[in-house]
């Protein structure tokens, strides 16, 4: 199933790109083989997810932990902990 | 009572809003603000620019409003958190919450500051006045304690 991966911050800088979609192998079962899965795409990819433990992830604008069950989300979305105020 | 959450990349009038949420109310016995600026470090840094997810940054916000609006007694509740390229001295987030007491509008000011710091997708990227690369702002252990109070 197509899936819409979006990138934020520095995660969309290192990867090149803002969002994409991608069909998610029968692998990828929660986040953390989804970050797993992501970052054997490239170079990129690979430099920003060197330390995915401080990767947030949100499936459908809900954040997740890194064992949540991938589920078919419409859309995924990856970033840095979060700034604002 | 439903807060009301303004994500924009406009600047805002505090003092308008904060008339608009007490005009004509006469059961209103108190009004907390907090308004939070950009700085310079330092004269460094020339802007801020605030990335943020759309959709998710108005319902993170609507989420921590909601929780402030059921845990204190408020009468009303607004945050308004802009994005894109900001100046140091100029506003990105306002909240103003109104209340007939001062400790449910202190509470739901500093509550809902305190959650949006680490749960509304916002980034910060430095922008440098001597036009290097800025950094992304890192997120502040000391932001994560202070929600963590809320918590206890």
């Amino acid at each position: 199933m197509a899936t819409k991966v979006l990138y934020f911050a520095w995660l969309r800088e290192r990867i090149g790109l803002a969002e994409e979609t991608v069909d998610l192998p029968e692998t990828v079962t929660d986040v953390t083989t989804l970050l797993g899965w992501l970052a054997g795409r490239g170079d990129g990819y690979a430099y920003a997810l060197e330390n995915p433990d401080i990767v947030r992830v949100a499936l459908d604008q809900q954040l997740v932990h890194q064992s949540t069950p991938i589920g078919e989300p419409r859309e995924i979305a990856l970033f840095p902990p979060m700034t604002g105020g | 009572m439903t807060p009301v959450v303004r994500v924009q990349a406009e600047d805002f009038d505090p003092a308008a809003e904060q008339n608009a949420l007490t005009a004509g109310r006469t059961d209103v016995g108190a009004v907390a603000t907090f308004t939070g600026l950009c700085r310079s470090e330092g004269e460094s840094l020339s802007a801020l620019e605030l990335e943020h997810y759309p959709g998710m940054a108005e319902s993170q916000i609507e989420a921590a409003a909601n929780r402030a609006a059921e845990r204190f007694t408020v009468d009303a509740l607004l945050v308004i958190h802009r994005y894109g390229k900001i100046a140091p001295g100029e506003r990105i987030v306002f909240v103003c919450a109104t209340s007939r007491h001062r400790d449910a509008a202190f509470d739901a000011c500093r509550y809902v500051m305190d959650y949006l710091k680490t749960d509304a997708p916002f980034w910060k990227k430095e922008h440098r006045v001597d036009g290097g690369e800025g950094e992304w702002v890192d997120a502040k252990d000391a932001d994560n304690s202070a929600k963590a109070r809320w918590e206890s």
